[in-house]
């Protein structure tokens, strides 16, 4: 592709996004003295992060008495068993330096009477006891991931770290052996395009909730970092494991925050009945988020729904009181006037059950470095990390719990600076192959130049109605089978992709054709995923499998997406890891999941 | 076509051409598209002209994306709805004011985060955190923070004061000076010192006249007018 004048950097690793995973990592390195470079499509603070609310689960006990280790179980259990164990010990032990770290570089944390982080009660938490609801959430009032991402973006500004603003990855460039060694990118003000060449590539790249319809994740959430491993022949690893939110606005999709329902807000349907006393007796609206979306899914499939359509519930906030709203949920309070135009202190709020989140992700282990997995065992795929939400440690298995996002960011995205620090020299120096980037020009030239018939809309458009009906909050046979031959159809249109920007400054149109590309092969892995998976676990609820099996089916998914245009999607599993990493934490056996 | 129709009048400029800047039109149809100007924008580019440019990212108000001039106004594309700005079926959206164009819809603010950076926004402290523990900060000097950190970082105010217009290669603008006062007003920050030593330049703080534009125009409802005034009273409080 001798088109393209390409651009050379050469740094020691390269993060790929500047979400709160990406700047965690990029500070990490850079303040251990290492060269590292942060690629990202938007300014750091434009970041999906900036969009959590409620809060960072960490065992503080600022409020009542906590422990690490019933964060640990309540992880777990939350994971639906899916989650590996190992990892999730690493990550709610390190819960409490890693919110005390943020504190320290300057989060403005709510505050309790004493003058410590605010925590707050959120789904599907409790003390020792299993029973008595726990107060973990640390929180910034409810702009908590705002207030996150913006002390990550200053500490790295702190750090003096490099950032390539508006530069959109494309693809990862390897070695003769199968190393990652870089990455091409695609920078948007200028048009021009750079090869990253590095020991060590980390992606930090987010989730894809934009395969979906109907979700309350950003434009910006387009799985690239998931397609990109894809294309080099990672597996992807429980991809059928989608979050649905229980308290999307309806119909606008934005999110209202866990914490509404921690501060004491409550569900109705359309009698006006809280009918998560029925489905979960215990934890009522503070259950997990897989257990509420499917109460309220249910009640509005029996006809319960409020509205004239009968299609969504009813968040109440009014009985908190006009103070505790203004101290404790402005964030929302806002959002729901702007984009439901109700005032919290007087009406209910219309909500539905919206994607939310992608458990799924490359597969990695609790340092975030990237496993393939080939005849049966796990193998590190040198120079290549994942962190955040494009990965899959996994620590939230079948289902996230609320607050535990945020968490997982920080926690791994410092775990992989601290491994890059200690494996950088075994790593190989990055040789230059220009077949490598070769590659990756020609797909990014024939995308750029697509002249077909079809819109980059109409194709998304396609994919998007496909995901929502087929590979929604209660799935079956005969939805996931129909789903995974119309994702075909539609991965199939891609060739007759035409778009209407041929240049090369900010060509949002071609951004937009490559994150589509990005998208369908992650959606095939999720639809395809699914299908196979014969049980309901977690978020994945099959009607004509309502069980957990975990004889059958206590294992992690994995499909490798081989040939995105013909449909070819290959899977395979690999074990749960149910021993934790020392004796400090007793493994969790598998029980029955009631809250 | 429908009646409830509003024809978006689009500032377009495209650097790969030799063509002057120039303004598009495009139907949009209100009973087959979202509430809000982005909304709009959006359909405008799936359906109508897929070379329209501009940034967007959260759509719901907290990342600072989609900042435009709208009917005259700077404000946020997502949170804007297009019903209550549109004037006699007409609504002109332009990129931020005075800012460099790269395309279209698309401000240059590189300048702008250059300016951010050089207030240093992180913490300065010279005294450590108890070991393993969060600094103490009591709700009323957390208080303080509130109507800063809220900040998103979308230029609507530092673009809409006509002393940044003039003068922005010097003057820092209210929304990096409301980042500035953010740490000066922090209790856990001990740099307020440095920080107004920095601040005190008839070019960084005081191109500021007053003028509240900034204030109007924030999206978030951010007072910045208020935060630069107090950081004025700072300096000359120190010289008492």
């Amino acid at each position: 592709m001798d088109k393209y004048k390409i651009v050379d950097h050469r740094f020691d690793a390269i993060v790929v996004g500047a979400g709160g995973a990406g700047l965690r990592a990029t500070f990490g390195m850079a303040s251990a003295g290492m060269s590292v470079g942060c690629i990202t499509k938007v300014f750091p603070t434009r970041s999906h992060t900036v969009a959590a609310q409620g809060g960072i689960n960490a065992a503080l006990g600022n409020v009542v008495e906590d422990d690490w280790r019933s964060h640990f179980f309540d992880t777990v259990k939350g994971s639906d068993w899916l989650g590996d164990q190992d990892a999730i010990q690493y990550m709610t032990q390190q819960a409490i330096p890693a919110v005390i770290e943020l504190e320290n570089a300057g989060l403005p944390f709510s505050r309790t009477e004493e003058g410590k982080i605010y925590q707050r009660p959120f789904g599907g938490q409790y003390l020792a006891d299993h029973k008595t609801i726990a107060h973990r959430t640390c929180a910034a009032a409810d702009r908590t991931g705002h207030a996150m991402l913006h002390t990550l973006y200053q500490e790295c500004l702190r750090h003096k770290a490099n950032f390539f603003v508006e530069y959109v990855a494309l693809d990862l460039l390897q070695g003769a052996d199968g190393e990652v060694n870089g990455v091409m990118a695609y920078c948007l003000e200028d048009g021009s395009i750079h090869r990253f060449s590095a020991k060590a590539v980390v992606l930090a790249t987010g989730g894809y909730g934009r395969a979906y319809q109907s979700t309350t994740n950003a434009h910006i959430c387009t799985g690239d970092g998931q397609a990109m491993a894809a294309r080099i022949g990672v597996p992807l690893q429980d991809m059928e494991m989608v979050q649905f939110h229980p308290t999307g606005i309806y119909p606008a999709g934005c999110l209202i925050t866990e914490g509404a329902r921690g501060e004491g807000g409550y569900l109705t349907n359309g009698d006006g009945e809280r009918f998560m006393e029925r489905y979960a007796p215990t934890a009522k609206d503070l259950a997990s988020r897989d257990v509420v979306s499917r109460a309220e899914t249910l009640e509005i499939l029996e006809g319960r729904g409020c509205g004239p359509n009968k299609d969504h519930c009813m968040l109440h906030l009014e009985h908190l009181g006009a103070d505790v709203l203004a101290e404790k949920l402005p964030g929302i309070s806002e959002t729901a006037m702007i984009f439901a135009g109700v005032d919290v202190t007087r009406e209910p709020i219309p909500v539905l059950p919206t994607v939310h989140y992608n458990m799924g992700g490359i597969p990695t282990n609790f340092h975030g470095e990237v496993i393939n997995h080939q005849n049966g065992e796990d193998k590190v795929v040198p120079g290549l990390f994942a962190i955040g939400e494009c990965a899959c440690v996994s620590v939230h298995g079948a289902n996230r719990l609320g607050a535990n996002s945020l968490l997982d960011i920080i926690v791994f995205g410092r775990a992989a600076a601290l491994r890059l620090e200690q494996t950088l020299p075994d790593l190989k120096e990055p040789k230059l192959d220009p077949q490598a980037s070769a590659s990756a020009m020609e797909r990014f030239d024939r995308v750029r130049t697509a002249k077909g018939n079809r819109k980059v809309a109409e194709i998304r458009a396609g994919m998007q109605s496909t995901m929502q009906n087929r590979c929604a909050v209660f799935r079956t046979a005969e939805t996931l089978e129909a789903g995974v031959r119309e994702m075909r159809e539609v991965a199939a249109l891609m060739p007759d992709l035409g778009i209407s920007d041929h240049g090369m400054i900010f060509n949002t149109d071609l951004v937009e054709a490559l994150e589509l590309d990005n998208l369908l092969g992650v959606a095939l892995a999720t639809m395809d995923s699914a299908n196979a998976r014969e049980e309901s676990r977690g978020a994945h609820a099959r009607d004509d499998f309502p069980e957990r099996d975990d004889d059958k089916w206590m294992k992690h998914s994995l499909a490798w997406v081989d040939n995105q245009v013909e449909g070819e999607v290959r899977l395979d599993y690999r074990p749960v890891k149910s021993a934790p990493l020392n004796d400090e934490v007793e493994s969790v056996p598998p029980m029955k999941r009631v809250y | 076509m429908s009646t409830n129709k509003v024809v978006f009048e689009i500032y377009r400029y495209d650097p790969e051409s030799d063509q002057p800047p120039s303004y598009d039109e495009f139907d949009v149809d209100l009973d087959n598209c979202g509430p809000m100007v982005l909304d709009g924008l959006l359909k405008i580019k799936d359906e109508q002209d897929g070379t329209l440019t501009l940034r967007r990212s959260c759509r719901e108000g907290v990342c600072g994306s989609c900042a435009m001039n709208i009917g005259g106004t700077n404000t946020l594309a997502c949170t804007q709805d297009i019903k209550s700005v549109a004037r006699n079926g007409r609504l002109k959206i332009t990129p931020l004011p005075h800012q460099e164009v790269v395309k279209d819809l698309v401000p240059d603010l590189t300048h702008f985060y250059a300016q951010y950076e050089s207030i240093q926004p992180w913490m300065k402290s010279d005294t450590p955190p108890a070991e393993g523990r969060e600094r103490l900060q009591s709700k009323e000097d957390r208080e303080a923070l509130d109507g800063h950190y809220e900040c998103i970082l979308c230029a609507c105010c530092s673009t809409s004061c006509p002393s940044y217009w003039w003068n922005s290669d010097r003057f820092l603008g209210p929304a990096i000076l409301l980042a500035a006062h953010r740490w000066i007003v922090d209790s856990r920050d001990e740099g307020e010192g440095d920080r107004l030593d920095q601040l005190e330049d008839p070019f960084r703080l005081y191109r500021c006249h007053t003028i509240m534009n900034c204030t109007s125009a924030c999206p978030k409802g951010l007072n910045p007018a208020k935060a630069i005034a107090d950081i004025k009273k700072r300096l000359v409080m120190r010289q008492l």
